[in-house]
């Protein structure tokens, strides 16, 4: 399975994650998004990024409750919540964002 | 949650009693399945909001020491997702004192805060545990 924008080709699981972290970029991200229904906006990206840069820290997609903790920590109280990363991310922060960062399935992601 | 990606449903208050669960790593970090293993069951035993303590013994130590470099086996470095637990709430780590010191680490070498403590106190400590998982 996989996808192919500009002639460069992108494998995924069966559930359209994206086997290779290494092979992700912007124009991947965007069609990850497209396919979740997701509108990219500055807030979207700010989590997306976030999410690479934890991913690249600590090597594992975070669970959701820390996630949402650890943004708090970083973009404040405001964004460090359900409901505003519910919001973003309607069917699921952690399962959503991470597919469109191109992050494993969250662990501890029941 | 609305939505489950398993079979098992997940209440957020599910909760009743918490339980005192240890999780004894013995063996090197690479080379056998355990390590990665036994962290990954840690990382979803913290959605369970138990007493999760963990126990590094024997070559156990080493899946905590810092600069490993894994290229050359061909698999992951993931010790860096120690550094992750504080995030998921697990703060107990310790380590026994013989086993660093046979191998010539002190807790300077490790990549996570740590307590050491003897044999005889590593033994109060899991005579005290509802749970003990063995990896």
């Amino acid at each position: 399975m996989g996808f192919e924008i500009n002639g460069k080709t992108y494998e995924t699981d069966e559930e359209g994650y994206l086997v290779n972290l290494a092979e992700w970029d912007e124009e991947a991200a965007k069609f990850l998004a497209i396919e979740e229904k997701v509108e990219m906006t500055d807030q979207h990206w700010e989590v997306i990024n976030f999410l690479r840069e934890y991913y690249n820290d600590y090597q594992i997609a975070p669970a959701v409750r820390v996630l949402t903790k650890a943004i708090g920590k970083k973009l404040g109280p405001e964004k460090g919540n359900s409901k505003y990363l519910y919001e973003l991310f309607p069917y699921g922060p952690a399962k959503q964002a991470c597919k469109i960062a191109g992050l494993p399935k969250p662990t501890g992601c029941i | 949650m609305s939505e489950s990606t398993g079979g098992i449903e997940m209440e957020e208050d599910m909760s009743g009693t918490v339980k005192k669960f240890a999780f004894i790593n013995r063996k090197a970090p690479y080379g056998t399945i355990y390590a990665l293993e036994s962290l990954e069951v840690v990382l979803i035993s913290a959605a369970f909001d138990q007493d999760v303590s963990l126990v590094f013994a024997d070559d156990g130590v080493y899946q905590l020491k810092k600069g490993q470099a894994t290229k050359a086996v061909g698999m992951k470095n993931f010790s860096p997702t120690y550094r992750a637990l504080e995030g998921y709430d697990i703060e107990k780590l310790y380590v026994e004192k013989e086993s660093m010191e046979a191998r010539g680490l002190t807790a300077d070498d490790l990549i996570v805060d740590v307590e050491v403590l003897d044999a005889a106190e590593m033994a109060a400590l899991l005579e005290e545990q509802d749970v003990v998982l063995s990896f």
